[in-house]
């Protein structure tokens, strides 16, 4: 007795590709390390502890943000009166 | 903000490092996607298993790049929160909504299809394998095309109106930034100059095997791709050329100038083929000789710039002193540099009086501060110079990154010529160690061209980070230098780190791969 013909559903075909296709990287396999790692340095370290998005950490408004951003354009930055 | 200039300075060797770090991978990755989708076109076309090996290896240098390179760029959009956020806010959607748009498709297009070109041989028809290829150099392309766009918005700002109340630009008008003559000679131009790289990086590495004696065959038949690829690509890319120098005449005569060295034009302007620029020659000063020496082309920079032997092309002291002639020579009275600074400071004082009526309730006084700064809004930027000399790019880098250009350009035209004669007619050419060593030169050559390239697209453009409208020291965010200077030797260390990495990943790739290699593709 054969075994009915399963229908996989796309889903599971994806996550079967990608598996399969993960499982026989070779020279992949660093690449992904060395992707990941990078990844870590960028988003972890470098994006949270020195590229902070000023005027989102310092203002919670867009109002207050035009506001500062007029103060530095117009009053910081612009050539005396 | 005592430290504002070093801050600034600091700034832009960060932005300039991250972005010529980021150029490095990106080319050879549009080149590369393009070289071997029409590598398994062939094979697919053909059948044979030379090409098949021929497609998978260059695709493995192309996935080494492509892993190496990936998220490079999203440092330079850390960079415009933290460095640059008085710029992020102040072009508001028309900066973010290219960007947004190429990191949907560099998503989905790319990693999607990507997936498919390297788990999918045995999976999918070579049909539709091959059409992932496609779509994977047409992601890399289109992904570029918004950075781009955004980029070229930045040296001709269309399509947007300034609102006052959110102190920031609003796009008006998407077509007309994507389809600036700014945008789509950049475009063109820069994808067709990565083809151009990408064909260089292919001759190099073939003929790194053919000195080698290794997998000859294999190498000759890529070099005859690439030369076709590149051969296209340094057409494609002087004819972009061009146009660029037309767009850069019409709207950065200040950059096309500094290009030059010329600080006083004329009617039929000859365009300096190789020159030494006399470093006592400043703006302003009409006594000093602008060249030690140089050789020049006549009338050669009057019909780049403007397709006319005989026009008018304005020098930078012309510029600042609002002066063109006609073609008869009678002299035209353009905006002076004094009064474009006159006109922004107006601008200025209408954005102040704007607040002020909106402070006081004023509606009347609210529409007439309106109506004055639209008018004087195109000089905005002007408003931030303290003097018209200001307003004058670095002349020398500018100057030189341009030469160093437009002669690697050359060289590689004719290396282009040579690859491709010798590779269908005299092969034996191509394994003559001079021959090898020179091509695998070019790949240092090559890289040169494009960074030079940038540097004469980038720093030309200075003082601007928006042409006219925000000079880059306003753009900047209020930071001290030393954070600017710790990130910047942070990122110079880890990109130093990744590259050699990179470079060592590919050497070892290019250097193991073998017949037993070419042999394991053809039965598998």
């Amino acid at each position: 007795m054969t075994k009915p013909n399963r229908i996989v559903s796309l889903p599971v075909r994806i996550y079967r590709f990608y598996r399969d296709g993960f499982r026989s990287m070779t020279v992949g396999r660093y690449l992904w390390v060395l992707i990941l790692v990078k990844l870590f340095i960028l988003f972890f370290i470098f994006k949270l502890f020195f590229f902070p998005d000023l005027l989102k950490r310092d203002y919670s408004t867009d109002q207050e943000r035009a506001a500062a951003v007029r103060m530095h354009l117009m009053e910081d930055q612009s050539s005396p009166r | 903000m005592d430290d504002l200039f070093t801050v600034v300075d600091w700034s832009r060797w960060q932005f300039a490092l991250t972005a010529m770090y980021h150029w490095l991978f990106v080319p050879l990755t549009i080149g590369l996607a393009l070289i071997v989708a029409i590598m398994e076109s062939i094979y697919v076309k053909t059948g044979k298993v030379k090409c098949l090996a021929m497609t998978k290896f260059w695709m493995l240098l192309f996935g080494i790049n492509f892993a190496i390179g990936v998220a490079t760029g999203i440092i330079l959009e850390f960079e415009f929160g933290t460095n640059w956020s008085n710029y992020s806010w102040f072009v508001g959607d028309i900066f973010g909504a290219p960007l947004a748009i190429e990191g949907i498709v560099a998503f989905f297009m790319e990693s999607t299809f990507i997936a498919v070109m390297f788990f999918g041989w045995k999976k999918f028809s070579p049909g539709f394998h091959l059409a992932a290829t496609w779509l994977t150099a047409a992601g890399t392309a289109l992904s570029a095309l918004w950075i781009l766009v955004a980029n070229a918005w930045m040296q001709q700002p269309v399509g947007m109106e300034f609102d006052p109340a959110q102190m920031r630009n609003v796009m008006s008008d998407f077509v007309a930034v994507v389809t600036s003559g700014t945008a789509v000679a950049k475009f063109t131009h820069t994808v067709a100059s990565a083809w151009t790289l990408a064909g260089v990086f292919v001759i190099g590495v073939s003929s790194w095997w053919i000195l080698r004696r290794r997998n000859v065959e294999l190498a000759l038949d890529s070099i005859k791709v690439a030369s076709w690829v590149g051969g296209a690509g340094i057409l494609v890319t002087l004819a972009t050329g061009d146009m660029s120098a037309v767009n850069v005449a019409k709207y950065q005569p200040m950059k096309l100038a500094a290009m030059e060295g010329l600080y006083r034009g004329s009617c039929g302007q000859e365009l300096v083929g190789v020159a030494l620029l006399n470093p006592d020659k400043k703006a302003g000063d009409d006594i000093e000789d602008p060249y030690l020496f140089d050789i020049s082309i006549p009338y050669g920079l009057s019909f780049l710039a403007n397709h006319d032997f005989n026009s008018f092309v304005p020098g930078i002291n012309d510029l600042i002193d609002g002066i063109e002639l006609t073609t008869e020579g009678d002299t035209i009275r353009t905006v002076s540099y004094a009064e474009r600074i006159a006109r922004g400071r107006e601008a200025h004082e209408a954005l102040r009086a704007y607040d002020a009526a909106i402070v006081a309730g004023d509606e009347v006084a609210k529409e007439s501060a309106l109506a004055n700064l639209k008018v004087n809004y195109p000089y905005f930027g002007y408003g931030y110079l303290d003097s018209p000399e200001e307003a004058v790019p670095p002349v020398g880098m500018t100057f030189y990154a341009f030469r160093i250009m437009v002669m690697a350009g050359g060289y590689l035209l004719l290396l282009f010529v040579y690859a491709f004669i010798a590779s269908y007619w005299r092969p034996k050419w191509l394994q003559h160690k001079v021959s090898c060593v020179i091509a695998m030169l070019s790949i240092a050559i090559v890289w040169i061209c494009s960074q030079a390239g940038w540097i004469t697209a980038e720093v030309g453009r200075q003082p601007w980070v928006i042409q006219d409208i925000l000079p880059t020291r306003a753009a900047i965010s209020d930071i001290a230098a030393s954070s600017v200077i710790t990130t910047f030797i942070m990122f110079a260390v880890v990109f130093t780190v990744l590259l050699v990495a990179e470079m060592s990943i590919m050497a070892t790739q290019i250097n193991k791969y073998s017949k037993e290699d070419i042999n394991k593709i053809a039965n598998s």
